[in-house]
């Protein structure tokens, strides 16, 4: 029962939807320009990716399995248009430079695959808790993105971090280095269960 | 005629839709392994992106604003190019089974290719009538298949190099694919 909670916890940073499983990638490069759009589109991302795990696990029972994609997508649309609603009437600047993008959640391949993968197995709870994990992952590696190109577009004027050439290569260096990085904390935690077994033995 | 010359030219070159928008990254990602597979992802895409594009428009136009109820845009768009990936699923395997069977999963992929649902709210964010939504939808497919072509051919060579360890795999697409996105900025330059 614990096992579930936490494997549904850390599942943000060792399947990281970004620099794992390789999703939600469109808006990674395009709206990580700067560090304020990659919060403000990592949350609302964020935002829709709890609620639409909250509900669809909700009524995992009740969908038919044959309607279950159209039924996922209009739950989503649904809070996508909450949202769009809710930065256009309260967030005008925030709205100006990642509007676009907004209505493009919906095709976040993060938050369908979610549903499909895990909110329509698994009970409300850890739905959430998985809604919650994958996240932050998410805002978490967007904001990487956005302070890396920010830094090296505006400290370092080097222009073309801003454009989506730039995203193109900040995030292939930032996944060889989250690859790099997951290398050793495998071989390190092979290491030490190998010396475990070998006290035990 | 300038305009719509213009329009093309923009969509398939200088503000191409994976390497100047990015929008439908994942796909261009995902089916860029072999040329094959991406010439009829490109087609498959090409063709629903100016269908929905159009049926779209038109729904907005004639139903949408009419009635006040643009905030249900992001739905009923989700909604139709759905379906319409669906039915195209139908009549292709009913009709042209060849072209069905080499397009296989990645037409029911087509549904969550943001470049779909993106340029269905370009196209009204533009303010395009119906003619030149029909040419921006096709040209920003040709765009997305001209793409994804030159990515398939630059990673079947990539296939045969040996590569490091940790860019195994997506990381070296990725930057591949930057470095490709800087070729196509100097085209911007030429029609400026």
């Amino acid at each position: 029962m614990n096992n579930k909670y936490t494997s549904a916890l850390t599942g943000g940073l060792f399947s990281n939807p970004v620099f794992v499983l390789v999703l939600g990638t469109c808006p990674t490069i395009a709206k990580s320009t700067n560090v304020t759009n990659a919060v403000g589109l990592g949350f609302a991302t964020m935002f829709v990716l709890v609620f639409s795990n909250l509900v669809i696990s909700a009524l995992r029972n009740i969908i038919p399995d044959k309607v279950r994609l159209p039924a996922y997508i209009v739950i989503i649309a649904t809070f996508v248009t909450l949202v769009q609603m809710f930065i256009s009437s309260y967030l005008p600047a925030l709205d100006a430079s990642i509007g676009a993008f907004i209505p493009l959640i919906v095709v976040n391949c993060i938050i369908l695959g979610r549903a499909e993968a895990f909110a329509s197995k698994n009970d409300v709870v850890t739905s959430v808790i998985d809604g919650l994990s994958m996240g932050l992952g998410f805002v978490a590696a967007i904001t990487l993105m956005g302070a890396t190109r920010q830094f090296l577009a505006e400290v370092l004027k080097i222009e073309i971090f801003a454009k989506t050439a730039g995203g193109f290569i900040v995030f292939g260096l930032l996944m060889a280095l989250f690859n790099v990085l997951i290398g050793i904390y495998n071989e390190k935690s092979k290491a030490k269960q190998e010396s475990l077994e070998e006290k035990e033995a | 005629m300038g305009e719509i010359f213009s329009i093309i030219i923009a969509a398939i070159l200088t503000d191409n839709v994976v390497l100047n928008q990015s929008i439908g990254i994942c796909p261009f990602l995902g089916v860029s392994k072999k040329t094959s597979s991406a010439v009829g992802m490109g087609l498959a895409v090409t063709f629903v992106i100016a269908i929905s594009s159009v049926v779209c428009w038109m729904l907005y136009e004639f139903v949408l604003a009419p009635l006040a109820i643009e905030y249900l845009q992001t739905i009923i768009f989700i909604l139709i190019i759905a379906c319409l990936v669906q039915i195209l699923d139908i009549v292709l395997k009913k009709f042209a089974p060849t072209l069905y069977n080499s397009l296989g999963i990645y037409l029911a992929l087509i549904t969550t290719n943001c470049a779909v649902l993106g340029t269905a709210n370009a196209v009204i964010t533009n303010g395009y009538n119906l003619l030149y939504t029909f040419i921006y939808g096709t040209s920003i497919g040709l765009g997305f298949m001209m793409a994804l072509v030159l990515m398939a051919g630059i990673r079947e060579r990539q296939e045969r190099t040996i590569i490091a360890k940790p860019f195994r795999g997506f990381a070296i697409a990725l930057v591949t694919a930057g470095i490709m996105a800087l070729a196509f900025m100097g085209l911007a330059g030429m029609f400026a």
